[in-house]
């Protein structure tokens, strides 16, 4: 039988990551995909727990933890770093949560990316910030209760296009993944890999107790999502072509929504609302990727 | 080589002598010839390094922080607001024991807006665990940037070469520029032993809960007392082989001195020509320069300072609600001391405001002149 993963285990157990949290499996198919030869940089996140308590670490590579907004700064010292010492093998990762990305890491991000500096940055996406108790960050999308948008005051504002701003960029890659689709995540950070400058994936990490979930659920949940069309997986190419990785039959919203405590409090009329969200914002990104075509078309002939 | 250079020139010489391997940096005013020199040497290959022109002085911190962990000699320099902004990741470069070494140019911190010298930017951060010189020459930022590496690089401790906006960054003094194989020979290439390494993984930084935390620091304050010794031993051995010698700190006519003017940077070259002036009026005067604050030199201000009939401190900074840090510690260094001397402490100079040769001179007449300081600040031709 031939894996459709690789089969080498580079995360052990013991770490301390919640049952069915999403944003351990992405760890573990990451370091299968980008193997030993990797360096990471995690700033404050859920990772900065699930990793272990010193001096112990589930990874095993080497794990520099940084301040919540530095993660795509220390990267890019870490790759001179190594250039200068004659290492241009080692992939170089940053791994941040929502909140060290869409917010407070934004600026360096944005920096690492503008001097299109060679590393993958990774942003596993749980949608708040669950590290410290479910505060709304920039990626909760509309709708959503955490603890600092009740339900009588859910979040009002939609979930920041991140992969839109990194495509602003010109950055020469980046992709948004699913923890329920890890062929497809692999085959993106093995692109990354081979992709000279900077590489930004967003991997949708379900988090059941910030989602109010059952753990069993975490894997499905991620996969709904996909197929909903609320985060749906595609690639861009030098920040300007659009590719869908999968363009699955629109499910029902309501599948997603309703196993999902946040959501709990919506009215029928604010699904709706949200479904109307959904729809344009795939109908954007399939005429980005209807655009986008010839040019694919000329990379094959190529 | 001789060569008239300016002091943020001298910096970039430093840096370029050590063979800085990744400098990351932003410009800031007085800083930005710096950088400017540095990408200079950078891009006309005189310098092998790879420049990372950051976002922000977060970012230019957070760099040097990811390049020395992944073993590489690490340069950067900012000023005041720009110092002010690395602060959260200045204590991680100090937990992370990273050797990076940082030239900051005092200037005062805003608002109101200002531009002009003061040390309230690198006071304000003497708590954050990086060893700290005060430079009073073109000559010493250049040849402390070198020496600063050598200590910084067998403690793992980063390191802060300090100076004063304008009168040091931007005077041209006649430098000595050492030879590169000597400097070699000084200041061999670094291997971190600790660094990013894959054959070697493992996690930095990670949770540490209350029954290791307390060690981690010990460990810091272990090392940092460890750069005492170092500065002593590392400045003698760049006196034998580049006849400057340097240390903790410097004295001036000290030996039989019953007043001693205890200053640091420019003010205390200011303050040489005073204490001559001053010995010429039959007044036993003397002076310590403290040049390196931290390590804070203690036990040697206890020595020099002790048994003397009064000692006068100058403070370019001010710790609101309590005086100038340095007359604040070398006070609190000589409170145990049974012939500890009563002391003055002027406050001058903030904001660039000159501190000229007569400014000095009243302050020592001042002191002569009283039994006792009146107040734990005194402020000097302040406009009430």
């Amino acid at each position: 039988m031939r894996y459709t993963i690789p089969e080498q285990e580079i995360m052990c157990s013991g770490h301390k990551a919640c049952q069915g949290c999403g944003a351990t499996l992405a760890m573990r198919y990451a370091l299968k995909a980008l193997g030993p030869k990797t360096i990471l940089t995690i700033p404050a996140c859920c990772w900065s727990v699930i990793d272990g308590p010193f001096p112990y670490s589930s990874v095993g590579v080497p794990l520099f933890h940084t301040a919540f907004e530095t993660a795509a700064a220390v990267a890019s010292g870490i790759r001179a770093g190594l250039a200068m010492r004659g290492d241009t093998e080692t992939n170089v990762v940053a791994w941040a949560g929502d909140g060290g990305t869409f917010d407070i890491g934004i600026q360096a991000l944005s920096g690492a990316v503008e001097r299109n500096d060679d590393f993958i940055y990774v942003c596993y996406d749980n949608e708040a910030y669950m590290n410290t108790g479910i505060q709304r960050s920039s990626a909760t999308p509309w709708g959503a209760v955490t603890t600092t948008t009740p339900a009588r005051h859910f979040k009002q504002e939609r979930k920041k296009d991140m992969i839109g701003i990194m495509a602003a960029h010109s950055i020469p890659y980046t992709a948004s993944a699913s923890v329920a689709y890890p062929e497809d995540f692999i085959r993106k950070l093995n692109i990354a890999k081979e992709t000279p400058g900077a590489k930004f994936i967003h991997i949708l990490a379900s988090c059941p107790p910030g989602w109010k979930t059952a753990p069993e659920l975490a894997i499905k949940l991620a996969r709904l999502a996909v197929q909903t069309h609320v985060f749906p997986l595609y690639e861009i190419y030098e920040g300007r072509y659009y590719k869908l990785s999968m363009d699955p039959k629109k499910k029902p919203l309501i599948d997603y929504i309703k196993p999902q405590g946040r959501f709990r409090h919506l009215t029928e009329e604010q699904v709706d609302e949200m479904d109307k969200q959904v729809d344009e914002r795939y109908d954007r990104l399939k005429e980005q990727v209807e655009r986008s075509k010839p040019w694919f078309e000329a990379k094959k002939e190529k | 080589m001789q060569k008239v250079m300016m002091g943020n020139h001298a910096l970039s010489w430093g840096a370029k002598l050590s063979r800085a391997e990744v400098i990351a940096a932003y410009p800031i005013t007085p800083q930005t010839e710096v950088v400017e020199l540095l990408s200079n040497m950078c891009a006309d290959g005189d310098l092998n390094a790879e420049f990372i022109k950051v976002e922000s002085e977060h970012s230019a911190m957070a760099a040097s922080m990811g390049a020395a962990a992944a073993g590489a000699r690490t340069f950067t320099a900012t000023s005041s607001q720009g110092l002010a902004l690395m602060h959260e990741v200045l204590h991680w470069a100090t937990g992370a024991r990273l050797p990076i070494v940082m030239g900051n140019i005092n200037r005062a911190m805003a608002p109101p807006w200002t531009i002009w010298t003061e040390q309230t930017d690198s006071i304000a951060q003497r708590d954050t665990g990086w060893i700290q010189i005060y430079t009073s020459s073109i000559q010493e930022i250049m040849d402390s940037v070198i020496q600063a590496y050598k200590v910084a690089e067998q403690i793992y401790l980063p390191v802060m070469v300090v100076l004063d906006s304008f009168v040091l960054s931007h005077t041209n003094e006649n430098c000595d520029i050492p030879d590169q194989n000597k400097v070699d020979a000084y200041l061999p290439r670094f291997e971190n032993a600790y660094r990013l390494n894959t054959d070697k993984p493992a996690a930095f930084g990670g949770l540490t809960g209350p029954d290791w935390y307390y060690e981690l620091r010990y460990k810091i304050e272990r090392d940092i007392q460890k750069a005492i010794p170092l500065f002593t031993e590392t400045g003698k051995e760049f006196g034998e082989m580049f006849g400057r010698e340097y240390g903790l700190v410097e004295t001036y006519k000290l030996d039989d001195a019953d007043i001693v003017l205890v200053a640091s940077a420019s003010i205390a070259s200011t303050a040489r020509p005073v204490i001559d002036q001053m010995r010429e009026e039959d007044h036993k005067v003397g002076l310590v320069r403290i040049r390196v604050f931290r390590p804070f030199p203690a036990d040697l201000l206890r020595k020099l300072l002790g048994g003397r009939k009064k000692v006068l401190v100058i403070d370019r900074n001010i710790s609101f609600g309590m005086s100038g840090a340095f007359y604040a510690e070398t006070k609190a260094a000589l409170y145990n001391e049974k012939k500890a001397p009563p002391m003055w402490g002027y406050i001058a100079g903030l904001g660039g405001r000159d501190v000229p040769m007569d400014v000095i001179k009243g302050m020592i007449t001042q002191t002569i002149a009283e039994d006792h300081p009146a107040e734990d600040i005194i402020w000097i031709g302040v406009k009430r």
